[in-house]
């Protein structure tokens, strides 16, 4: 079975991958720099929350939280988005009305997409209908291990046709799909079935999001910007827990990517516990003292 | 949000200066080191160390004589008979160790004079140069009561006092890459430092005084190319280890037949980076942008030729430019500085005169935009597309950051073009295909070959020349080889 892409897939080195995210790691940014940074990750961050155990009261806190993550004297902006599962859509439109922050759903049968298309669709339709502004799918990884890749296509291509003017996020499980290459290779099958952002990762395998995964995404995106001009954005998601990674993917995007992709039309952070300590690394800035986690409400 | 309607781009995001405190001992007056001791040099004479990154005068440099030159041979001689040459090898083992920790120990310190000295980026003193130092002596350490297993059936003796004489680009490392090797094999030591870069030296001598290395098991002598020229002569070395420019060690060489000296060299370069269609491309962007700007391009074995299969070469090229754009050049004790300072004013008049060349004989230029520093010496991270094997950037070794790209259609061409030069120390070869990888590696003429990686270094492995690129392997158990008469 042959499967071909329009675009270019070049091949990836491990080593050179993971070498040159490594070297995004050395960058050190301080001050203001460093404050500016900060602000943008909260303002790129999909607040996430997605349990078993998720109740409406949980998704109205995180709405709450999504709006104003710290106090105002601290100037810090709005989260990109909150992202949920569809049940609980409704209620998080509901709680975010009148704000420029967007519900995002899963979809697709998150987190292992192993369940009919139907379904999968229908799952979409849902979430669309109860008001879900952004959808995150999850890829068939077992089609796609087995090498169906028209399949994956396939499937990317109808869920974004019931997405309608919905953008679709796209998840690989790079956990599951685990080398480079195919990294390198499903990203650019996701942009030309008609992704709108790719997505590392559900949270719910381990490793989640890394450096070099990601960096190997928006290589192909802005790979795919060169060749096409468009642009396509990327979402690391999961396992990002510190200030301090947040500001690696930041400078990861910025240059490889460039300045344009510094914006949450084009990059996402996925994280639930992510904003604490941005927001405790904001205050130190504004303080010039580091306080205890404890004056930092959780969610 | 919506993909297909970017936002507008976000306001500019740019890192803030992070520089390097640099609250280090720097002496107003270095001495040499002889005996165990800093003393003034004999002609009471001593010259500026500049600091490149802002051409002004880091500090005073003691000026080596030749009756400087006597009296450390003659130290190191007495070192070797009466307590070195002697010693049980497992107790050289331990004073070697001490030092390897005393460097760990000490890296942050030394890194940042490093930078001060000689204008390279911290990151690299701090990450490269400093951690491959102490492994120099750590790796040594080991080797020096192993030596019968180095030479089986044999029993290695060492030879007396090697004569060292060293370059500016890794001041340290190069000194731990003489010093090392030669202590465990029982020689003792006199080296000459780079005009341009004695200060950390220095610094390494005092680290010898605090692990209680006996007096005269090495000396250091700093001064100009004729301090250097009178221990290479001195009748009382055994052996002399250079590295440097060809033209310095075709003299050495000339000057040291029919001496009984042993020699060893580590000259000049000219590496071939090889890239086939077929390489990660990704990684062979950054390898070609490793390869030639690391350390400004003042890496013996720098990837200065850059051959592309034809058929990518302008995917190539334009990957390069836009990636050339995010290198970051400036302050060396800014942590976000990707390149430093050109090491001398010498230098880069060198390096713009050759780029004055590239241009006149019609090679196309390509740099990077951006504001230089108004103070010091810099050059602007270049490269240069429509070369040819005859072009001067082609076959003179530049030592700066100025890289030369050229084409070619099949794996023979390849090895052809990138065989066509007088020296032959390092290369590079990138391809995805392992069998690939092996035959071109078999084929070039060239002391190290990297696949799909570039300038990596380790204690354990061999570093060293074919033809004017010099002889004689420095790391690895081949670097014990040149310090004993194996017996």
């Amino acid at each position: 079975m042959t499967f071909s892409l329009k675009g270019a897939v070049p091949r990836v080195d491990q080593v050179g991958t993971e070498e040159r995210a490594a070297s995004f790691t050395k960058r050190s940014i301080k001050g203001e720099s460093k404050r500016e940074a900060l602000r943008l990750a909260v303002s790129m961050m999909d607040l996430t929350t997605l349990e078993g155990a998720d109740t409406k009261g949980k998704v109205s806190q995180l709405c709450r939280k999504a709006r104003q993550p710290m106090a105002a004297r601290y100037e810090c902006p709005p989260c990109a988005a909150v992202c949920v599962y569809p049940n609980l859509v409704a209620h998080a439109v509901a709680e975010l009305e009148g704000s420029s922050i967007a519900v995002a759903s899963v979809a697709t049968g998150f987190p292992s997409g192993q369940y009919p298309l139907a379904i999968r669709l229908a799952d979409v339709c849902d979430a669309v209908a109860a008001g879900a502004t952004e959808i995150d799918m999850v890829i068939s990884r077992g089609a796609f291990l087995e090498g169906d890749h028209a399949r994956v296509s396939d499937e990317i291509a109808a869920v974004k046709e019931a997405c309608g003017e919905v953008p679709l996020k796209v998840i690989f499980e790079t956990g599951e799909l685990q080398t480079y290459d195919n990294v390198r290779f499903v990203s650019q099958l996701a942009i030309e079935a008609g992704a709108d952002f790719i997505k590392t990762s559900t949270g719910k395998v381990a490793p989640a999001a890394t450096l070099p995964v990601t960096l190997v995404m928006v290589e192909t995106v802005r790979d795919h910007f060169l060749a096409t001009g468009k642009r396509v954005g990327v979402k690391p998601a999961g396992g990002i827990r510190t200030a301090k990674e947040a500001l690696q993917y930041l400078v990861m995007v910025k240059e490889t990517a460039g300045e344009a992709w510094l914006s949450p039309g084009l990059f996402r952070f996925g994280a639930s516990s992510l904003l604490g300590d941005v927001e405790l690394q904001l205050a130190k800035l504004a303080e010039g003292n580091y306080q205890s986690a404890d004056y930092f409400s959780k969610a | 949000m919506n993909a297909e309607k970017p936002s507008p781009p976000s306001p500019t995001w740019d890192y803030a200066p992070a520089l390097e405190t640099t609250t280090v001992k720097l002496f107003k007056q270095y001495e040499h080191f002889i005996d165990g001791k800093f003393v003034a040099p004999s002609s009471g004479k001593y010259f500026a160390s500049i600091n490149p990154a802002t051409g002004k005068r880091l500090t005073r440099i003691a000026h080596g004589t030749e009756a400087d030159i006597n009296a450390a041979v003659k130290s190191a001689r007495r070192a070797y008979d009466k307590v070195w040459g002697p010693m049980d090898p497992a107790e050289r083992s331990k004073y070697l160790f001490r030092i390897a920790r005393l460097i760990q120990e000490k890296s942050r310190e030394l890194a940042i004079l490093e930078s001060m000295d000689g204008g390279k980026p911290i990151r690299e003193s701090r990450d490269f140069d400093l951690p491959l130092v102490a492994a120099h002596f750590f790796y040594y350490a080991g080797w020096a009561d192993k030596l019968v297993y180095a030479f089986p059936g044999r029993t290695p003796t060492p030879l007396g006092v090697a004569g060292q004489v060293i370059p500016w680009n890794f001041p340290l490392l190069m000194a731990a890459w003489k010093i090392a090797p030669a202590l465990a094999c029982g020689n003792t030591v006199v080296l000459k430092p780079a005009e341009t870069t004695s200060v950390t030296a220095m610094h390494l001598a005092a680290i010898f005084q605090e692990a209680g290395l006996p007096d005269g098991v090495v000396n250091i002598v700093t001064g100009p190319g004729e301090t250097g020229a009178a221990l290479v002569a001195h009748r009382g070395i055994a052996k002399v280890a250079f590295t440097g420019s060809t033209a310095v060690g075709r003299e050495i060489a000339r000057s040291l037949a029919g001496s009984g000296k042993k020699l060893t060299l580590e000259l000049g370069g000219k590496a071939a980076n090889i890239v086939f269609n077929d390489a990660p491309i990704e990684a062979a962007v950054e390898g070609a942008i490793n390869g030639i700007y690391f350390n400004q391009g003042h890496v013996c074995c720098a990837g200065s030729r850059l051959f592309i299969q034809e058929s990518i070469h302008d995917d190539f090229v334009e990957r390069l430019k836009r990636r050339l754009e995010t290198i970051r050049v400036g302050d060396p004790l800014d942590k976000n500085t990707d390149i430093g300072a050109i090491n001398s004013r010498e230098q880069l008049d060198r390096i713009t005169g050759l780029i004055g060349s590239g241009i006149e004989e019609g090679a196309v230029l390509h740099e990077s935009g951006g504001a230089l520093p108004t103070e010091g010496f810099w050059c602007r991270p270049t490269f240069f597309t429509g070369v040819s094997s005859s072009h001067r950037i082609a076959r003179e070794e530049i030592f700066g950051p100025v890289l030369s790209i050229m084409t070619f259609r099949t794996p023979a061409e390849a090895v052809q073009k990138a065989n066509d030069t007088c020296y032959g120390l390092s290369a590079g070869i990138w391809t995805d295909k392992g069998s690939k990888v092996f035959k071109i590696a078999s084929e070039l003429k060239a002391g190290v070959i990297w696949a799909n990686t570039f300038n990596k270094f380790d204690p354990a492995s061999p570093f060293g020349g074919f033809k004017e690129s010099g002889f004689g392997r420095e790391g690895g158990m081949q670097g014990l080889r040149d310090y004993v008469v194996p017996g």
